[in-house]
């Protein structure tokens, strides 16, 4: 049993970092249609800004307080992904209004890899250690229940609790202000948006300065936990069959894919596992994303496809 | 209503070109005023295809007027170029003696034109509160960041336009619905709501494309009837395309028609009715 919850308590917290990360490809998706590719490279840009921010501001303006020399290359992160999100939407997005999707996903694909590519111009090449003060003891609970009690990582804990704090607040700033209103109308219809006076351009900017947001959140937690290098934009492929079981326009969706992708992955490695020689994590979320693909295309919490005939 | 008055006084005598004297004295006795919306001379052409060709007519203070015409005729083409989803390659369009060419349809909002949609353009996924406070959009000053710490500006603000919405709401009598999200509505209501996020806008001319299209009978009476107490109440300006000749002969003023794009008729109903060009292209082979 103590097994049982350790592991569930573990994809839990795994699971709320796809979450996160799921989050990033809602948000855009639900405001522009756009399929976001770059989500990916974008974390890992933003993890990358970060981690040398981080060594800079101590070694340029000379602060060594570490808190607030985190602090300023947080804002520093930020407002680079705010500067990218405008260019994008400037150079790339603004110049593919009503075109069809898959345009709009080739060009976001080319954002990818340029934004690899720049990231690394930029920033170097080399595995950069990401260190916000997350703790890294593990933390055991419940002692007297079990026995040896239930092992917790402390920082899963930390990340997953600033995960769903994140996630909070991005939902009541959509369905609570005019703001958010104006980003679901545009979702659904960019012309009737166009025709009522909501301004795409500033729409998308802001969209993608949120998705930015995002991303620079995901790439720190998980910049923290693996290093700050070029797989880190990898972890965005983790989650896409997050995206599919929650539905592509459904904030709660993309959590609770998440959620679902974290535990499912954890209980069959442990469980189901050792029948196939084991190492089935890695490929049990896509299987999971398959399956669902085949009953609900349009996933948990997606906006159900009706066509007219 | 102008109806009677119109086939009552205005004569049978065809009208081609401009609105004569005779439409001009039954406008005055409506309170129609001065011109609001003047387009002249609109060219426009897909690559070789000419859906407009040197369109000239003008939209009246008070005024509901008609674009008729058969299936592709360019009514929706006419409008889209008012609304600034198109641009004409030729000619000018004016609203207020403010001559806008190459503008895009959220500057044409900005200028106090509003529109309907001919297949509808909600926000499906929202209810329809949101649908009709979002098309309060213009009027909302705060800032982003105001909204997100629930600023008392910002605040104020949404109290004060949902205030407006819930009125509109009232005026177009969608209460039940209030929170239902606008994709699970009947397709008559649906157009009341798209109707009434154009209003939110407070616009001063109002674009109806086919706002009629796809009703039954009774849905056709409801929403003739909102049109008309817009304009009455509100005093807004309406332009509107519809397939269905009875509608327009009803509800409007003056009437434009085209057909292949080029403008055949302008006048009366009673006028229009009576033009043989118009009855030949239209009335003779579409009724």
């Amino acid at each position: 049993m103590g097994a049982f919850l350790e592991t569930l308590i573990g994809g839990l917290m795994a699971g709320m970092l796809y979450s996160l990360i799921a989050l990033g490809f809602v948000l855009i998706f639900k405001a522009s249609g756009v399929f976001n590719f770059a989500q990916g490279a974008m974390v890992l840009f933003a993890a990358l800004a970060m981690a040398r921010f981080a060594q800079w501001v101590p070694q340029v303006i000379g602060v060594q307080d570490k808190l607030l020399a985190n602090a300023i290359a947080f804002v520093g992160a930020l407002a680079l992904m705010i500067v990218l999100a405008w260019l994008i939407e400037r150079l790339v997005l603004g110049r593919l209004v009503n075109q069809e999707g898959i345009t709009l996903l080739m060009a976001t694909l080319g954002i990818t890899y340029f934004l690899d590519g720049f990231g690394q111009t930029l920033f170097g090449s080399d595995i950069y250690k990401l260190d916000v003060g997350m703790p890294k003891d593990p933390l055991f609970m419940f002692q007297n229940v079990f026995q040896g009690g239930i092992l917790v990582s402390k920082e899963d804990l930390y990340a997953a609790v600033i995960a769903a704090a994140l996630v909070a607040v991005l939902s009541l700033f959509f369905q609570k202000t005019a703001t958010g209103r104006a980003l679901r109308a545009v979702a659904d219809d960019h012309q009737a948006a166009q025709s009522i006076g909501i301004p795409l351009s500033r729409i998308w900017v802001i969209v993608w300065s949120v998705a930015g947001f995002v991303a620079l959140v995901a790439g720190i937690i998980w910049g923290s936990k693996l290093g700050v290098q070029f797989s880190l934009g990898l972890v965005a492929l983790k989650a896409l069959p997050v995206v599919i079981l929650g539905g592509l326009t459904s904030v709660p969706g993309a959590i609770i894919g998440g959620l679902i992708i974290g535990v499912g992955e954890k209980l069959s490695e442990v469980y189901v596992g050792p029948m196939f020689g084991g190492g089935i994590e890695i490929w049990f979320a896509y299987v999971l994303a398959l399956l669902f693909l085949l009953v609900r295309p349009q996933g948990l919490f997606g906006e159900k496809i009706i066509d007219r005939v | 209503m102008s109806l009677v008055a119109a086939s009552t006084a205005a004569p049978a005598a065809p009208a081609v070109e401009g609105a004569p004297e005779a439409a001009v004295a039954t406008l005055a006795r409506r309170g129609i005023g001065e011109v609001v919306l003047e387009v002249k001379d609109i060219s426009l052409a897909f690559g070789g295809v000419k859906a407009l060709t040197d369109i000239s007519f003008d939209v009246r203070e008070h005024e509901i007027r008609a674009i008729i015409g058969p299936n592709g005729a360019g009514k929706s083409s006419m409008l889209n170029c008012i609304n600034g989803v198109y641009q004409p390659q030729k000619g000018s369009i004016s609203l207020r003696g403010r001559t806008f060419a190459h503008m895009n349809p959220r500057q044409v909002a900005e200028m106090g034109v509003a529109r309907t949609f001919q297949s509808l353009a909600l926000f499906k996924g929202m209810s329809v509160l949101d649908n009709i406070m979002a098309g309060r959009n213009l009027k909302m000053k705060t800032n982003l960041f105001q909204q997100a710490i629930r600023w008392g500006a910002a605040e104020r603000e949404e109290t004060a336009n949902r205030r407006v919405v819930e009125g509109i709401i009232d005026f177009l009598e969608i209460q039940a619905y209030r929170k239902t999200p606008v994709g699970k509505m009947p397709y008559g209501l649906q157009k009341r709501v798209d109707l009434g996020r154009a209003l939110a806008m407070e616009p001063q001319v109002l674009l109806l494309d086919e706002p009629m299209a796809g009703m039954n009978v009774e849905e056709k009476q409801d929403m003739s009837r909102f049109i008309l107490d817009v304009n009455d109440e509100f005093g807004t300006t309406i332009v509107l395309i519809e397939h269905d000749m009875s509608v327009v002969m009803d509800l409007s003023d003056r009437v434009v028609v085209l057909d292949y794009g080029k403008k055949i008729g302008d006048g009366t109903p009673a006028e229009v009715r009576h033009n043989p060009e118009v009855i030949r292209a239209y009335l003779g082979t579409a009724h």
